[in-house]
Parts: structure tokens; C-alpha cells; sequence
């Protein structure tokens, strides 16, 4: 079984590309703009002005309904893995933004 | 050997033609609609896009940094993902759109004899290899997970086919010259974090791996050059290993003297270190090990969830396996959810690594609800596990699909 595999690998390997070495080319290209923003509520001002600073609202929308300890550990990550500038104070707010936006209840 | 070359992609183009036609003629498969993905719990609903460069109708998971799932129905035309329909993820969000091909430059350094800064032009003096081989992100199936756990909520399409053409790692790090101390390479792009102090993007294989004669350094997929955001110019290639390790934009090529201790290895990506990486919720005290090698999925792609066919008559069947880090060695289905298997027939063979096509026509059971299930056995003897594997990262996901359809 190994001796097929091994052959089969060599075969697929030993097959030279059938196109022509490529042309490389200088590539421009624009990004959209994000699709969504954060929906109002309260302390949205502040999650906006500090989460939208790394990533679009979506990745935070399309998550399933999260309880505040998730939450809590989600922006905790932000801060001390990813180096987010928040405030404690702006921190605290954002927790509360997204348990009531996007918590169980 | 290219000649041959040349009449087998031939050969694809006109079953792939075949396929197209008879796809045509099912008008409930003419336009793609934005999903609404059964995760558990709901919010599943997903907008499509267009408006991303080089890049057909997706599915929008996030506008910045990109996550860009492939629509379901676009695997039903071939064993290989077109490259605008390709699924896109990026970590960080200093992606530069701006690439000048003269001025790129592949870094390789650290424990070698000579530290080289290559070229595009100098990268084509190595020997060009071609691998079929399937590009899976380590949380494909996310939304999945039940409980759900946090992280990009992907359906099922966060994984593409291609054949990667490029050169072997190997051949390169051979000409820098390896140093007897050499344990890890580690590698990086050109994205960065947007704040100073994050990590950047990195990823390491062990030596050993590392020198394997199937991990290239590609500078086409399927034929073309990469799209931008797929990792043009260059793009490393683990076939059999989680995209994770596919570093996109590669510009640079570390050999470590010592295992890799940064964020990306050292915590982020970590797997249990259990059977098919499964523990129960909340489970303490379990070991952790990098993310590493596939597992067999496979999928039924020609019928989509709720499909009306006819009660006790045959219907055909299409989807595709992928064995994960060894060849499909066999696909069976199933007409009721699971008891009763039968063998489909297998597609022409791409290689271990590739996804493989597979056609089988089953007999439906009486009228009402049923569910279609397709189960995947690889060369190495892994098979699709009849229940989900979990763990809090939303990893690994491989359990047999069911396609749930209604007979009438």
C-alpha cells in the first residue's frame, strides 16, 4: 500500500507543468469597502471606533449569539494577543454593546 | 511526458464541458443564491459578493480582513476549484494591494550556508513541478459546531482544489545549504497587523517535513498565476496539511535552529491531542499540539438540502472526497441517513492529495423525508466518523454529511 502511495506521489510530482513559465506582472488591485456596520444601541459609538479600527462588523455579526463571558474573553484577546489600543474603560463598554446585541438573550 | 500532459487536461476539459451541459439543463441550478446555512442556533444567513478582485460571486463571511466562502453549488463542476471562485482568508488586515514583480524579492535565511534573495525570474531557474492538491482551512464547517464556538462561522466551503505549480521547497532550501543545527523553517508574507505590537502572520514545519518532495513554493494555480488575494505572486503549498501552513504573499523563509515559539505556532491553531481531535465541552487538561494533517471528508454537491426526488425510483449522485493526508481509497452512500451503504464509483485519479469526483445512482425508499449520506475511507484507513468531533477552536470538522431530501 505505502509502495503505491509512494508512486503515485512520484508520478503526480514528475508530471511537468503544461503552461509556459508565467509572465509576472505587477498587480493593483482596490478592496470593497466593509458591507455592514455595527446596528445602533447603546456604546455603539465605541465599539465602532475601536473594533472597526482591525476588522469589519460582520466578523462580529455573523458570530452565533455569544453569553458576556465569551464576549468578555473575545475583546480580553483583542487587547492583550492582538495589541488593540482599548481603554478599560472603552473595554467594558464594548462588552456591554455586544451582550445586548448579540447575546442569548 | 508534456505531451501526454497536454491530452489529459484535454481529456478534463471536455468532461468538465459534459458536466456543465447537463448542469445547464437543471434551471433550479442556474443562479447561486446567498446561503442560509443550518448552523445550530441560526444566523446563518449570509450576503453574496462580487465586489472583490479577481474574484467571481462569493460568499461574503467578512468584508475586512477577507473571508470569502466558496457558494456550495460551484463544486459540483469539476474536482478542481476555478480560481476566481477559490475561497480567500486573511489574518490581518495590511494586505498590500500594490505587488511591483520586479522589485519582489523570497528572503531565505537563518541556519543556511548562504542567505539568498530571489527573484521571480530566479525562482523559474529551479525545476518546475505540478501537484494536484486540496487548500482546506483548519475551520472549514465552523458554524457547525455544536455548542458553537466563536471564530470565522464558515459552511462547508472554505476549502478548493487546484494543481499548484511551482518548485520544491526542498531545491531551495538545498541551495541556501541547510546547517547541521537546522530544526524548523518558518515562513511569512507580506500582510501585516495593523497595530505594531501583534504578532505577524507566521507559520513553521519541522525540517524534515519541510524537505518532503510534494511542499512547493507555487506561482500558479490551475495554470494561471495566483489571484492577489489567494497569495500572488507566491504561495507556499503543504499538500495533505491545513491552509493554515499555505502561507500567502511568501516573502520570507526562516531556518530556526529551534522549535518555532511564536503566537502562531506556539498558541494560536492548537488542536487536542486526541483521536481526530475531539474532546467534550469543557473537558480540562488536555494536551495541545499544533494543527496538522487533513482527514478524509467528502460531499454530496449535485443536490442541495431539500431536494424533492421520486419515492422507491434511482437518483444519481455527485460529489467529491478528499482523502486529507492520503489518497480516497473508497466512497460509499447511503439512501437512509446511514444503515444501508453502497459503493460509489470513483473519478479519475488526481493524486493523493486532490479531491476526487465520485457518481453513484441509489435507489430511494418510500415516500417522505429522507437523508443522504456519503462517507469517505482514505488509503491510510481513516474513515469519516458517524458523529462530529468538537473541540473550542472549531477545528477539524469531518463528520459524514447528510443531505436530507424529500420523496414524493
Amino acid at each position: 500500500m505505502k509502495k503505491f502511495l509512494l508512486a503515485e506521489l512520484i508520478l503526480s510530482l514528475m508530471v511537468m507543468a503544461a503552461q509556459a513559465a508565467p509572465s509576472f506582472k505587477s498587480r493593483q488591485a482596490d478592496l470593497p469597502p466593509d458591507a455592514a456596520a455595527f446596528p445602533d444601541g447603546p456604546n455603539v459609538k465605541v465599539a465602532s471606533q475601536n473594533c472597526l479600527a482591525c476588522h469589519s462588523a460582520d466578523m462580529v455579526l455573523d458570530q452565533p449569539l455569544l453569553p458576556r463571558a465569551t464576549w468578555a474573553a473575545e475583546v480580553t484577546k483583542m487587547r492583550n494577543v492582538y495589541k488593540a489600543p482599548i481603554s478599560d474603560a472603552d473595554a467594558a463598554l464594548i462588552v456591554d454593546y455586544l451582550t445586548a446585541r448579540h447575546g442569548p438573550n | 511526458m508534456r505531451s501526454r500532459r497536454a491530452i489529459l487536461i484535454e481529456g478534463g476539459s471536455a468532461l468538465s464541458l459534459a458536466a456543465n451541459l447537463t448542469l445547464t439543463a437543471n434551471p433550479a441550478r442556474a443562479a447561486i443564491q446567498p446561503p442560509d446555512f443550518p448552523f445550530p442556533g441560526g444566523n446563518g444567513q449570509r450576503p453574496l459578493t462580487k465586489d472583490f478582485p479577481q474574484k467571481g460571486t462569493m460568499v461574503l463571511q467578512r468584508s475586512r480582513p477577507p473571508l470569502l466562502e466558496t457558494p456550495f453549488a460551484d463544486f459540483d463542476q469539476d474536482a478542481f476549484t476555478p480560481n476566481d471562485k477559490f475561497f480567500v482568508r486573511w489574518h490581518w488586515s495590511d494586505i498590500p494591494t500594490d505587488i511591483d514583480a520586479k522589485s519582489y524579492r523570497l528572503a531565505v535565511r537563518g541556519q543556511v550556508e548562504h542567505e539568498l534573495s530571489l527573484s521571480l525570474p530566479d525562482l523559474l531557474q529551479f525545476k518546475p513541478v505540478e501537484i494536484a492538491a486540496v487548500n482546506q482551512c483548519s475551520g472549514n464547517s465552523r458554524g457547525f459546531f455544536e455548542p458553537r464556538v466563536p471564530g470565522a462561522q464558515w459552511g462547508n466551503g472554505a476549502m478548493g482544489n487546484a494543481r499548484w505549480t511551482g518548485v520544491r521547497l526542498k531545491d531551495v532550501l538545498d541551495k541556501a545549504g541547510l546547517k547541521a543545527g537546522a530544526v524548523a523553517v518558518r515562513f511569512s508574507g507580506l500582510d501585516k497587523p495593523p497595530v505594531d505590537d501583534a504578532p505577524p502572520f507566521k507559520k513553521s514545519l519541522g525540517i524534515d517535513h519541510a524537505c518532503q518532495p510534494e511542499i512547493l513554493i507555487a506561482y500558479a494555480m490551475n495554470g494561471r498565476a495566483l489571484p492577489l488575494l489567494n497569495g500572488y505572486p507566491l504561495r507556499l503549498v503543504v499538500p495533505g496539511w491545513y491552509s493554515t501552513y499555505w502561507i500567502k504573499m511568501l516573502s520570507d523563509i526562516e531556518v530556526l535552529d529551534a522549535p518555532d515559539d511564536n503566537y502562531w505556532m506556539k498558541t494560536a491553531y492548537l488542536i487536542p491531542d486526541t483521536p481526530r481531535a475531539d474532546i467534550k465541552p469543557g473537558q480540562a487538561g488536555v494536551a495541545m499540539v499544533p494543527i496538522n494533517r487533513m482527514s478524509p471528508r467528502s460531499f454530496v454537491t449535485n443536490l442541495a438540502a431539500g431536494t424533492r426526488l421520486k419515492a422507491g425510483a434511482r437518483a444519481k449522485l455527485r460529489g467529491l472526497a478528499m482523502g486529507g493526508d492520503s489518497g480516497v481509497a473508497r466512497v460509499d452512500v447511503s439512501a437512509d441517513g446511514g444503515q444501508n451503504w453502497q459503493a460509489a464509483k470513483l473519478g479519475r485519479d488526481e493524486g493523493p492529495y486532490s479531491f476526487r469526483q465520485w457518481t453513484a445512482e441509489l435507489v430511494m425508499g418510500g415516500a417522505g423525508e429522507a437523508s443522504l449520506a456519503v462517507r469517505c475511507a482514505n488509503i491510510g484507513g481513516e474513515v469519516q466518523p458517524d458523529v462530529s468531533n468538537w473541540n473550542p477552536s472549531g477545528f477539524m470538522r469531518n463528520v459524514i454529511e447528510r443531505t436530507p431530501v424529500t420523496l414524493v
